[in-house]
């Protein structure tokens, strides 16, 4: 296959597909379109040539290799939560939806397994495997719409990740359309399949690599004990200071989330969670496990908090009382509307050892621009979410936020982070994956995109800047990709 | 010939000529290269590239005749230079070690910090590079997952000399392909490794085994009761002889008081028999061997976990010793040359395959081996030969060794 020939159009694809897919699911008409010209982020808007809503396998195989007849991109799109505009459609391309794939084909506790299909709801899957005694690990905040292919292509994570892990280290195998329109199976329900981890280079390929129609995910214990923490502290300082002794006592909690003064008072004024007045930090601590284990971590905790200068310690004592502390960190990100007409849901990483130096920079740069920053993050593996606030309608206030948004990433990746921890690159930050990576770094992404897309056709414009084109090599000094041409550039 | 190889190859790093000992599954091999850093581990690549050289990379060979023998060695690369430990950063449970480094070594130091690389060692002297290349995994996965779950970050040289990285030194990060995932079980034939990134964990205060002789009827019980036990056990084992009731043994570990109470709890569980030991049963986190010298076939074979029993009973029927992790879902089953090992490797991988898992053939008398089928039918083979062409288009890497004869 050769790079040079010219795209086809929707058109095409829409001629292949009559017949197929029931007319009603072949949106054309712009004011249904319109719908589907953005994901969570909605800053970048893009009219789809054509979305067509899937609901078997076989009918996404038949977009795919329609898609890759007359080489027109195609874009992947779930429920449309993500944070990076990866479900951004191309102008003349396909946005193929599976969110009408939502079988869920089995739960299976003996086997600790689920095999689901791609539009399932991310929450559905530990509600049904909740009497069964098992939940799925991976809980994103957006847990209640967000569906489990959108959580396989960002490898999404969420509080409780420190303690279990992403989506990827739940995934056993997955049947996926890929780009040249083949149905195949990479892994298989047992773990260590034969050949190389293709799974492990899927999940987190954010619509790159394909689609995902099936998928065999883990089910995981319901621990026989939990306790969530609330401490107040006067200072992010403090906070930061008792997560680290924390982790010093060799303890691994389920979750360790910090939110700041700003980020409490938005939470206070949205959903009235009740956190200590006049904190300057709170923390929210959550101990799971064997009752045993978690009695004498809770010991722990409770003196290192003392120690780190709390001034009001909780404990939830059932289950009523988690989701309320819960509550105001799980509505941190839409509560800031409360206190910000706009803002900027930032996503980056430090080490953890790191956090109180970044955040004592972040706060000067906040205050040199005089944009304020509000800050939740997930503590425990220094993943920052900084909301850069701002008033659109105020002359340069949006471009003033998107400097310091910008000037963050470079300050996560100035102490070693990254530039995502959970949000993806997706549109919105391809242009920064270069001060992260090397172009050979980059190169060597690209030999795996080239594997699975030769004619790049897969959510082409997302992740990386200028894909290298498959088959030329070594990277030479090119002009305006094809892509870019074809429409991706108002993207940038 | 050695000394061509050696001429084209001058200035790159360490060179010697192959020994004997150098081979590499019965292939002799030309040239031993030891490259010091990834910048002569760059240079070696490239002049082998040119030169049109076949390359093998070796950890500290305790199983470099493991998978299929590559179709020819040129050249032997040696990482065992590559054993710095480059940063233990406590605060932030990770490590940064150079692919040469031995597991053991790297565990004396980790300890030094009261953190562990949660890897079971099953052969003992492997190197980091060596584990992660071969996807490494023994005991407590059930606990932390297997080293595809703990390697964070990869520094690498591709076929044709390019240095490159994927990930980083934070434990979450989405930025591009996960191709520490993709390097880890990779064989040696997508690129070398020079440097691995880990998350730890903390060392627990104690551990505690709980075991007991279980028969095959009672087995499925026993087994599903303790994967599902809120005790959270990091590892659940099993052990079988052909002809003998199988070995279960849980291992618990936490808090002195914690532990010791959760294992006194686990007993009852595994049956009347059940020991609460503070050493783990002999059998424990090794490769099976067979009665007779060495074990000349040995398999790994996987299956859904409530597949576990029937895949004991299947191979132990068959004349195999195995153990492996019942709370993963992965066991290794070894015979003795008595056996056809043919028919032993179909019927294994009949039951594995309906189980929803697989069983490879990781060695084999070198009369055997050829014949037997080593892999089996891999799912997606012909993506995972369109990756391996990307990487390394004219297989410089270990060709033939790896799936597919790739
Ligand atoms: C309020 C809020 C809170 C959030 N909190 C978190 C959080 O805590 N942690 C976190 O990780 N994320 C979080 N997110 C981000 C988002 O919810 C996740 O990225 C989620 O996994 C996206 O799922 P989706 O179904 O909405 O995917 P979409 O937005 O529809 O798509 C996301 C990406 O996946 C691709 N994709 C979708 N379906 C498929 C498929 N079947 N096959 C292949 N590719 C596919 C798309 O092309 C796109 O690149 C949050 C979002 C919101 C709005
Ligand atoms: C198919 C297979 C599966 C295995 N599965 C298991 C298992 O599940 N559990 C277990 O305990 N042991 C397993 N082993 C054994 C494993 O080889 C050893 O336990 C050990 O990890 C290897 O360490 P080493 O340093 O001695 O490597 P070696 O024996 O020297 O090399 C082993 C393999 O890794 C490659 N390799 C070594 N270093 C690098 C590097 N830096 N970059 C790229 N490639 C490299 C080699 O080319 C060779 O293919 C397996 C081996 C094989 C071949």
């Amino acid at each position: 296959m050769t790079n040079s020939q010219p795209r086809g159009s929707v058109t095409a694809v829409l001629e292949d597909l009559r017949g197929v897919v029931a007319a009603a699911h072949l949106l054309t008409d712009p004011a249904q379109l319109v719908t589907y010209e953005c994901d969570g982020l909605a800053a970048y808007r893009v009219t789809p040539g054509l979305v067509v809503l899937a609901d078997t396998a076989e009918e996404v195989a038949a977009v795919v290799r329609s898609c890759a007849r007359h080489r027109v991109p195609f874009v992947a799109r779930g429920s449309g939560t993500g944070l990076s505009g990866g479900a951004l459609p191309h102008a003349e391309g396909v946005l193929v939806v599976t969110s009408r794939l939502r079988t869920l084909h089995a739960m299976r506790p003996e086997d600790q397994r689920a095999v689901v299909d791609p539009g399932v709801i991310n929450l559905q899957v530990s509600r049904e495997a909740t009497p069964l005694g098992y939940y799925f690990a991976p809980d994103p905040s957006s847990q209640q719409i967000c569906s489990i292919g959108g959580n396989v292509a960002e490898n999404s994570g969420g509080a409780h990740c420190l303690k279990y892990g992403f989506t990827s280290n739940h995934v056993l195998a997955l049947d996926v359309v890929t780009p040249t329109g083949e149905q195949v199976t990479l892994g298989t329900e047992a773990p260590d399949p034969p050949g190389y981890d293709l799974v492990g280079a899927f999940v987190g390929s954010e619509g790159t690599l394909g689609v995902a129609t099936r998928a065999v995910v883990r089910l995981t214990r319901l621990p026989e004990e939990v306790r969530t923490v609330l401490a107040g502290f006067r200072s992010t300082d403090q906070a930061g200071a008792a997560t680290s002794a924390i982790i010093a006592a060799g303890i691994v909690p389920a979750a360790i989330e910090i939110m700041d003064a700003l980020a409490i008072e938005a939470a206070e004024k949205a959903v009235s969670c009740g956190y200590p007045a006049g904190a300057g930090a709170v923390l929210v601590v959550e101990l799971d496990g064997a009752e045993q284990e978690v009695e004498h971590e809770y010991a722990e905790v409770e003196r290192i908090c003392r120690e780190a200068g709390t001034f009001e310690f909780r404990m939830a004592t059932d289950a009523a009382e988690r989701a309320e502390i819960w509550k105001g960190r799980k509505s941190a990100f839409a509560a800031v509307g409360r206190i910000s007409p706009d803002y900027i849901v930032q996503d980056g990483v430090v080490p953890r050892t790191s956090l109180p130096e970044v955040l004592r920079r972040m706060g000067e740069i906040s205050a040199e621009r005089g944009v304020r920053v509000a800050n939740v993050f997930h503590a425990g593996d220094g993943n920052l979410h900084p909301l850069v606030l701002f008033d659109a309608s105020e002359e340069g206030a949006t471009e003033r936020a998107e400097e310091v948004s910008g000037m963050i990433l470079d300050l996560c990746i100035e102490h070693g982070g990254s530039i995502t921890g959970e949000h993806g690159v997706g549109a919105d930050k391809a242009r920064y994956m270069p001060r992260m990576f090397t172009d050979d770094d980059l190169d060597t992404m690209q030999l795996v995109r080239c594997a699975f897309d030769p004619d790049g056709i897969a959510n082409p414009g997302k992740v990386y800047p200028t894909p290298r084109l498959c088959g030329e090599r070594p990277r030479v000094v090119q002009g305006a990709h094809p892509l870019q041409e074809a429409g991706m550039a108002e993207v940038f | 010939m050695g000394d061509d190889v050696l001429t084209s190859l001058a200035g790159t790093c360490t060179l010697r000529e192959a020994q004997p000992g150098d081979a590499v599954d019965g292939v002799p091999a030309t040239v031993v290269a030891s490259p010091a850093d990834a910048g002569e581990t760059s240079a070696l690549m490239r002049a082998c590239d040119a030169a049109g050289l076949t390359v093998v990379v070796r950890g500290n060979a305790s199983k470099l005749s493991w998978g299929r023998p590559p179709e020819r060695v040129d050249v032997v690369l040696d990482t065992t230079g590559m054993d710095a430990l480059v940063e233990h950063s406590r605060g932030d449970l990770i490590a940064t070690a150079g692919a040469g480094m031995p597991l053991a070594v790297l565990r004396d130091r980790l300890a030094e910090g009261g953190h562990q690389l949660v890897v079971d060692d099953l052969v003992g002297i492997s190197t980091l590079g060596g584990a992660v290349a071969t996807g490494l995994a023994g005991p407590r996965r059930m606990w932390t997952g297997a080293l595809r779950d703990l390697v964070i970050g990869v520094r690498f040289v591709r076929a044709d000399g390019t240095v490159a990285k994927a990930g980083g030194k934070v434990v979450k990060n989405v930025a591009g392909y996960d191709l520490s995932k993709l390097l880890t079980g990779s064989m040696g034939t997508l690129a070398v490794i020079t440097e691995v990134t880990v998350r730890l964990h903390p060392v627990p205060a104690s551990s505690w085994w709980v075991g007991a002789t279980v028969p095959p009827d009672r087995l499925p019980q026993v087994l599903g009761t303790l994967v599902a036990s809120q005790l959270v056990p990091h590892a659940v084992e099993v052990h079988a002889v052909p002809g003998g009731d199988p070995q279960v043994a849980a291992l618990v570990s936490g808090t002195p008081a914690g532990s010791a109470a959760r294992a006194e709890a686990m007993a009852p569980l595994l049956g009347a028999g059940a020991q609460v030991a503070e050493e783990p049963p002999s059998w424990w986190g090794r490769i099976p061997t067979s009665d007779g010298a060495g074990s000349p076939l040995l398999l790994r074979t996987t299956a859904r976990l409530s597949g576990i029993p029937e895949l004991v009973a299947e191979a132990t029927g068959a004349g195999l010793t195995v153990t492996g992790s019942a709370g993963a879902g992965v066991l290794h089953a070894a015979g003795d040359g008595g056996l056809d090992a043919s028919a032993a490797v179909t019927a294994l991988r009949t039951t594995s395959v309906r189980l929803g898992g697989s069983t490879v053939v990781l060695d084999a008398p070198a009369a055997t081996k050829t014949t037997l089928d080593t892999w089996g039918e891999v799912p997606a083979l012909d993506l995972m030969r369109r990756v391996r062409n990307e990487f390394d288009p004219r297989r410089t890497l270990a060709p033939g060794r790896f799936v597919g004869d790739l």
